[in-house]
């Protein structure tokens, strides 16, 4: 028992239940599953950015022996072939249109991979290319050439049943979220600045690409292992494409290797389900980490802000005009835009708000949810101009953004979830570990970014928690485990709950018809939501044994506590194998206990209250290498405001996984286009963070006062600690040097030319005696 | 005209964790998918399949090679370790043990691969800098941990007397 906490389990590190599996080989993950009789399938994937597809013959695929299966669109009779959760605009394969390089046209199964390349090689398609936009710019044209030309259905979450796209434009969803008088206030302002920000495409690269296994049985019910990060989500897509009730469809999920949100959502699971139907034989399709490039991304998004300030430093007014590069299918993109922007003034106070975002399609791989969700792009340009401001207005970044913060409890939106952590302990203790106001080492320069994001609401989280008649239990959820440990947070929770030992408890793995509905593994809401449910479930057991053992007793239930695998009251101990065995009269049976986290909508903006806020901030020491322009970040600090760590280490992990990713996008990631094609899709063409690119060091700490909505006062963590990174950066660079980047990655390039040029300005200064500009 | 006959498939013997293997393998068969498919050793991985990323790593007589593009009958007459042989029945490799206590393993798509090429550092240089385990790292990617704890857990099994960075 922690003397700190009072806890036995919980915020304890204990070794992840799934650690050595991982460490000795013999972790499963959805690439090891093999069934009798499976075939292999592969894509044939479009090679251009937009075309009408004028003929497809699939004959002599068809005809070579192994081949199991060969679908083209038109061969799709036997389901409703479209998809997508947000809009129903996605094609199972491309019919008539190909809208992206990469999208799949043919599926084939067949014996084997080899064989299903070589059947691919067989089919012929001949397509007649048609104009392409591939930027924000091109695709919001006057009159640019339109991805999409028929209105496409509504997807299967109702709280997207409001999109609204601009017909006859290439934008498939607005959003917009005001208060106050914007114009009025900027009007009146100390300080007005206007700047444009532009966040590239970046790859989630998951070391596992996406995969999919489906079966059907005889009783015509579908079985899908898949590496989806919300097991539910696939099944109501395959109930609707294949019109089958909800308990026919089985999706089970094993371990993932890695998700970041590329793998919410349906994603290949439907082409693998066609597949297995027209082969009559389990199908595999697993991904090549270059079908992932041209599976799902980032969103690319060019953000304009206004921000007003008051003559002492307040932030009076901001507004924001977003545009979101969602590619050629919306997939999740619409929620992505609305969130992101929706929280556009961060942990600040902030009177006047005027929010305009578009979802913009271009002919590119589409874009969904990544770690962030829309906030990592919007905050990449606002806390960039907190500094700007704070060097307007002569006054300390940290001591600005500390006169702006939101206070505990205080208001976010009207309706909407007030603020559940102290924000501004968060921002003390990151100046602390970035050393803030220690002197800077000749050469190098501090800069800091915070944020603050809503999770998904309204959204649902069931546990049900099974206690076997040898005292041992069963927790049963559907969180898929991705790397975050969640199977572990949940068997702390489950164990704390229950007084077992950690080892007695075991997390049965998502599979649809087993475990219970949870909504998605996705942001940051498990430990908290699902976690809820554990806790609640567990507490329904005890309750029961309570009651049990309070009729044995002969005492009132309330009188009982529970202790090491026993109820006990006083000095006596019944422990739970012998009050099973009195209440069911033999050593059988077993106790089961539900809990269900389910708010509900709320007249939020978004139309339910965030179940809490993920606050993170972010400081880092850079140097830089004038002649190459490269930045190496020698400190990087992060701060979270987790209300309490379940598993301090796993905690830790997140973050420093969230800055490492965070600084991807920040020095090196972009995916490039060319002429409509993905120049770099794949690890050779796109760098991502190698071990040496870690900072010397790397420093996370955690703001814990057990205000969090979760059990035992916790609350989300795993998205935060990426958002600040970029702007952090971005604002050392600019106190280092002078110049100020808006556009990402900051690669050494970039970085190089901005330095040429504001050295050619300075000299042209000297001579003209102009002002410079900062 | 000559016809030149191709060789379909030759036998090869190696040792695999200590144990004997022969088989017989087409030209073109790559190692990790003799490992994985033929041999039911799944814990290589394959992840970007243009030795990029070290998923797949396997040692062969000791030194790391990407699994992915090696040919199974380079390794012919040699001996190959994957992470299935690396601890000793129940006794976990103090690796292993390093690797869970310092929380370095996190979807664990990566691990096999990053274990097995910290092996061979240590097995080389008992005790590198940390700026040197994160170059002799530089074929091995994790998107999860963001390598931190690797270097934590690789550094704490290195022998006392690894140079600072
Ligand atoms: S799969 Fe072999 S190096 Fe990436
Ligand atoms: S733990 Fe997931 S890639 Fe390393």
């Amino acid at each position: 028992m922690s003397a700190r906490t009072g806890f036995r389990v919980v915020g304890q590190s204990v070794r992840r239940t799934d650690a050595l599996e991982k460490v000795t080989g013999r972790a499963r993950y959805l690439s090891d599953l093999e069934l009798p009789g499976m075939a292999h399938a592969r894509l044939l994937r479009s090679p251009h950015a937009h075309a009408r597809i004028v003929r497809v013959d699939v004959a002599r695929a068809r005809a070579l022996p192994g081949v199991h299966a060969v679908l083209a669109a038109s061969d799709l009779t036997f389901c409703d072939p479209a998809y997508g959760p947000a809009l129903r605009d996605r094609p199972l394969l491309a019919s008539e249109v190909v809208r992206y390089e990469g999208e799949p046209v043919v599926a084939v199964a067949a014996d084997d991979e080899a064989t299903a390349v070589e059947a691919l090689d067989l089919v012929e398609v001949d397509y007649e290319e048609l104009p392409a936009v591939t930027t924000l710019e091109d695709a919001l044209a006057p009159g640019a050439p339109l991805v999409h030309t028929a209105e496409p259905l509504a997807g299967h979450f109702s709280d997207l049943s409001t999109l609204r796209a601009k017909p006859g434009t290439n934008i498939c969803h607005q959003f917009d979220y005001g208060r106050g008088d914007v114009e009025a206030a900027l009007a009146a302002a100390h300080l007005v600045l206007e700047e444009t920000y532009t966040f590239p495409r970046i790859q989630h690269y998951s070391m596992e690409p996406h995969g999919a296994v489906a079966r059907w049985d005889d009783e015509g019910g579908l079985t899908v292992w898949a590496s989806t990060q919300n097991p539910f989500s696939v099944r109501a897509e395959l109930a609707a494409m294949f019109a089958l009730p909800a308990s026919r469809i089985r999706i089970a999920v094993p371990l993932l290797g890695g998700g970041f949100g590329g793998k919410t959502y349906a994603k290949l699971e439907p082409i693998a389900a066609a597949l297995a139907r027209v082969a009559r034989r389990p199908v595999r399709l697993l991904a090549s980490v270059e079908d992932a490039f041209r599976t799902v991304r980032r969103c690319s998004a060019r953000v304009t802000l206004r921000l007003g300030f008051l003559r002492d430093g307040r932030l009076d007014a901001l507004a924001c005009r977003a545009d979101f590069d969602v590619g050629a299918y919306a997939d999740i993109a619409p929620r992505v835009i609305q969130k992101g922007t929706y929280t556009a003034t961060g942990p600040y106070r902030v009177s006047h708000v005027q929010l305009h975002s578009n979802a913009v399609y271009t002919n590119t791989t589409p874009g969904g949810a990544f770690r962030g969700f829309g906030v990592p792009q919007i905050v990449w340009g606002v806390e960039s101009m907190m500094d700007i401001a704070a060097g307007r207005l002569e006054r300390d970044p940290v001591d600005l953004r500390r006169q702006n913060l939101l206070a505990h409890g205080e208001e976010f939106a009207p309706g909407d979830t007030p603020v559940d952590g102290k924000l501004e302990e968060s921002l003390g203790r990151l100046a602390e570990a970035i050393r803030w106001s220690d002197t800077v080492p000749p050469g190098r320069a501090r800069g800091i970014a915070a944020m603050m994001k809503a999770s998904v609401a309204p959204s649902v989280s069931e546990a049900i928690v099974r206690l076997h008649a040898d005292g041992s239990a069963n927790v049963l959820v559907s969180t898929v485990e991705m790397g975050q440990g969640a199977r572990t947070v949940m068997a702390q929770i489950a164990a704390e709950v229950l007084a077992l030992p950690l080892a007695r408890v075991r997390i049965v793995p998502p599979d649809t018809s087993i475990t219970p509905y949870d909504q998605t593994s996705s942001s940051s809401r498990s430990t908290t939501m699902v976690g809820r449910a554990v806790q609640e479930a567990a507490e329904d057991v005890v309750g029961q044994l309570r009651k049990i053992a309070a009729g044995k007793l002969g005492v009132a239930a309330g009188r009982l506590r529970v202790e090491d695998g026993a109820v006990v009251s006083g000095r006596t101990r019944l422990p739970y194998p012998d009050l099973l065995d009195h209440h069911f009269g033999m050593r059988g049976g077993e106790l089961i206990g539900r809990g269900v986290v389910a708010p509900g909508r709320t007249a939020a903006p978004l139309g339910g209250s965030t179940p809490f806020w993920e606050v993170a901030m972010g400081g880092a020491e850079i140097a830089l290498d004038e002649e190459t322009g490269a930045i190496s970040v020698e400190a990087y600090a992060s701060v979270s405001d987790v209300g309490r760590c379940i598993n301090p280490q796993q905690c830790a992990a997140q973050d420093e996984g969230a800055v490492m990713q965070g600084l991807g996008h920040t020095l090196l990631e972009e995916m490039v286009y060319e002429g409509g094609q993905l120049l770099n899709g794949d690890l050779v063409g796109y760098r991502v963070p190698r071990a040496g690119d870690l900072p010397p060091r790397l420093q996370t700490r955690f703001v814990e006062n057990g205000d969090g909505a979760g059990p035992f006062g916790a609350k989300g963590v795993g998205e935060g600690g990426l958002i600040p990174v970029s702007p952090a950066v971005a604002n050392a660079l600019a106190r280092l040097t002078g110049v100020r980047l808006r556009e990402l990655p900051l690669t050494p390039e970039r970085v190089w030319r901005a330095l040429r040029e504001r050295r050619q300005r300075d000299a042209t200064d000297r001579t003209t005696g102009g002002p410079g500009d900062v | 005209m000559n016809v030149i006959p191709i060789r379909s498939s030759s036998e090869i013997r190696l040792t695999v964790n200590g144990r004997p293997v022969t088989l017989e393998v087409r030209p073109e068969a790559l190692l990790l998918d003799v490992l994985r498919d033929r041999l039911q050793l799944k814990g290589a991985r394959r992840s970007c399949d243009m030795q990029v990323c070290g998923a797949c790593t396997v040692l062969v007589d000791g030194a790391p090679v990407s699994a992915c593009t090696y040919l199974a009958v380079e390794a012919d007459g040699r001996e190959v370790l994957t992470v299935e042989g690396l601890a000793d029945g129940d006794r976990l490799d103090p690796l292993q043990e390093a690797f869970i206590e310092h929380g370095a393993v996190q979807c664990g798509f990566c691990t096999a691969g990053m274990l097995l090429t910290a092996k061979a550092l240590l097995a080389e240089e008992p005790s590198p800098s940390p700026a040197r385990v994160a170059e002799y790292l530089r074929g091995n990617l994790c998107r999860c941990t963001g390598y931190r704890k690797i270097l934590d857990a690789i550094l704490a099994c290195a022998a006392p007397g690894g140079g600072t960075r």
